[in-house]
């Protein structure tokens, strides 16, 4: 049912050290391509692997590479994106505090086929434990050669920075996290241009997620082909699922693109919490639409969550029994998003102040009639409309919320009161 | 100056290794909050001396990362998540425990300067919900018995 390739070792608590993950066979991967490849048949590599972004987004990865400009004589970057703070996600720290030089050649691998002499990894502020597991290998990488100038004698140099941030869901999002690097306010950029032509300090710059980067290195050991004959058609390769909220056995799980939901939530994650009845699955991190339970065999790859009216996201999975008002989650999501907003843009720094007033009200039993659609008329005017992603990230939720939970907010409004109350206890 | 030579020294091997100094702004701060707890005017126009960048950059960018408290706060600083993950498993009611107690509101600090009670964002915890950090250490699958515990160990700690 798991299939565990990125997290084979994750559970042995000496991966950690050097030694113990090169008698694993690691750096064999770098080894590889430093002397038997060039960067283009890197790239080719990982490309025929159809590695796709697991940060969210889903892009190749191998094609965003293909993107830096041949010509531009400037300095190119890579950056590892560990920021993971998308509300239900805890996925890339199971990577970075358990395996952390998995990430590290896998980012090595990386910054050679883009010709990148300066890697960052941009850890979360809040992880502590796991930016010290990345210090602890890079310094390792860097005594053994594997980091440094002149790597295994090949002429390639690469220095590697671990970059933690401060606090903001926002310095997830690529423009915003290369913002931080440089020092500034992580607010989002412009795009066009796009991080590959002009990202940190105006330099060609690749941002991929740590899963993104630590699939690397098994691509290039048993080849993109192998890569890609795991998953479905167009969703290849295995991706990491973080399973919370109202399950038995909660936690992270390595499956195989296209398996179905219902293996995640029942046989993995042992079912329901204490035989409450299954009301709402959030599949793909806080931001991405909402499934009903008789979704649950929905396939988890990019394509079928489309097909589902959701999104595969971050791979985060949340499952909400019937005992939770869908009111108070809409409050609880849009209270972090309107947090989070950079406040560069106007529909999503003033949209989601307003967005949490409306629903604060109903939540509060002062709903009045008309806010629904105030709601949906705001979300309309937010979605697509900002600078950045996160707004659409604000708004999904609630336009799924509204749609499949109608009756409920209509009740909230017109009784002043939940429809049924989320008192949850900690144990 | 209020900056100790470890955190001096800490700040300035970190600034050489950017291509940029100006780069060094948020581990300085980093460093900076991690010697004092939180962040001050003072402390940055420290920062601005060793990194060379006008303190009014320093602070307009420590302004916006939220996780550096900009107030005094007690020794122990309680972060417990209030997000979805951790809604779903009684963080409300977590946060209800710890008001009681330390005999304090969320967003107070204890008479003795010992704990700050927040809540705060998803910190990635979710898998382990309910969660807190304290200080730098992350806290998981509480229980009103693990609860207890943490307080106990950490008093005696102090
Ligand atoms: C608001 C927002 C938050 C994001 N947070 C993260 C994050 O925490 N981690 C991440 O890898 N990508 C995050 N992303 C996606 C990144 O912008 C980017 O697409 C990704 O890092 C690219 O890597 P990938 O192609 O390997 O997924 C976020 C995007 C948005 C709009
Ligand atoms: S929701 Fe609490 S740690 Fe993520």
């Amino acid at each position: 049912m798991e299939k565990k390739i990125l997290t084979k070792y994750v559970d042995d608590p000496n991966q950690i050290n050097i030694d113990t993950y090169l008698s694993h066979g690691g750096y064999k991967a770098l080894e590889k391509v430093l002397k038997e490849m060039k960067p283009p048949e890197v790239i080719e590599e990982v490309k025929k692997s159809g590695v796709r972004g697991r940060g969210g987004a889903g892009f190749p990865a191998g094609v965003k590479w293909g993107f830096i400009p041949k010509d531009n004589p400037k300095p190119r970057y890579l950056v590892c994106n560990g920021d993971e703070s998308e509300p239900g996600t805890c996925k890339d720290r199971v990577l970075m505090e358990s395996d952390p030089h998995s990430v590290v050649e896998g980012m090595a691998i990386s910054s050679y086929a883009i010709g990148s002499h300066l890697a960052f990894i941009y850890n979360r502020g809040e992880f502590a434990y796991p930016a010290r597991m990345m210090e602890k290998a890079v310094e390792e990488a860097y005594e053994k050669g594997y980091l440094g100038k002149n790597i295994l004698g090949t002429g390639y140099d690469l220095d590697m920075i671990v970059h933690t941030g401060g606090g903001a869901y926002i310095c997830g999002e690529e423009s915003s996290q290369l913002n931080s690097i440089e020092g500034e306010r992580g607010m989002s950029r412009m795009r066009p241009p796009f991080p590959a032509v002009a990202g940190l300090y105006a330099c060609p710059t690749i941002v991929n997620n740590v899963e993104t980067l630590a699939a690397v290195p098994f691509i290039i050991n048993n080849g993109g082909d192998w890569y890609a004959s795991m998953g479905t058609e167009k969703s290849n390769g295995t991706k990491l699922f973080s399973l919370s909220g109202h399950v038995k056995n909660p936690g992270n799980y390595e499956l195989e693109l296209g398996t179905p939901l219902s293996v995640l939530i029942n046989d993995l994650g042992g079912g329901m919490l204490d035989g409450h009845k299954l009301k709402a699955i959030i599949p793909g991190g806080s931001s991405t639409p909402m499934l009903l339970p008789d979704q649950i065999d929905v396939k988890l790859d990019y394509e079928s969550l489309v097909e589902a009216g959701s999104m595969l996201g971050s791979g985060a999975v949340i499952v909400i029994d019937e005992r939770t008002c869908m009111v108070w989650v809409a409050e609880r999501l849009i209270h972090f998003y309107r947090h989070e907003s950079c406040g560069k843009c106007t529909p999503c720094r003033d949209g989601t102040g307003w967005l949490e007033q409306l629903i604060s009200r109903i939540e509060r039993g002062e709903g009045k009639p008309g806010d629904i659609e105030k709601i949906e008329s705001l979300c309309g005017n937010i979605m697509g409309r900002t600078v950045c992603p996160l707004g659409d990230a604000a708004v999904m939720p609630i336009q799924s919320s509204i749609k499949l939970f109608r009756d409920e907010w209509e009740y909230h409004i017109q009784n002043k009161k939940c429809m049924v109350k989320s008192e949850f206890a900690f144990k | 100056m209020i900056l100790n030579e470890k955190s001096v020294a800490e700040i300035k091997k970190k600034m050489v290794r950017y291509p940029r100094r100006k780069s060094a702004r948020l581990p300085a701060i980093t460093v900076a909050y991690r010697q004092e707890g939180h962040l001050h005017g003072e402390l940055y126009r420290e920062i601005s001396q060793i990194i060379e960048i006008p303190v009014i950059d320093i602070a307009t960018a420590a302004s916006f990362y939220t996780m550096f408290p900009k107030e005094p706060v007690g020794k122990f600083l309680i972060q417990v998540c209030h997000n979805i993950s951790c809604a779903l498993l009684g963080a409300d009611s977590l946060i209800g425990y710890l008001e009681e107690k330390l005999g304090i509101k969320k967003g107070e600090t204890t008479e003795d300067d010992m704990f700050t009670l927040i809540s705060v964002e998803c910190l990635g915890g979710c898998t382990a919900a309910p969660m807190m950090q304290i200080n730098d250490e992350f806290y998981e699958n509480l229980t009103h018995e693990k609860v207890d515990k943490i307080l106990e160990d950490l008093r005696n700690k102090a």
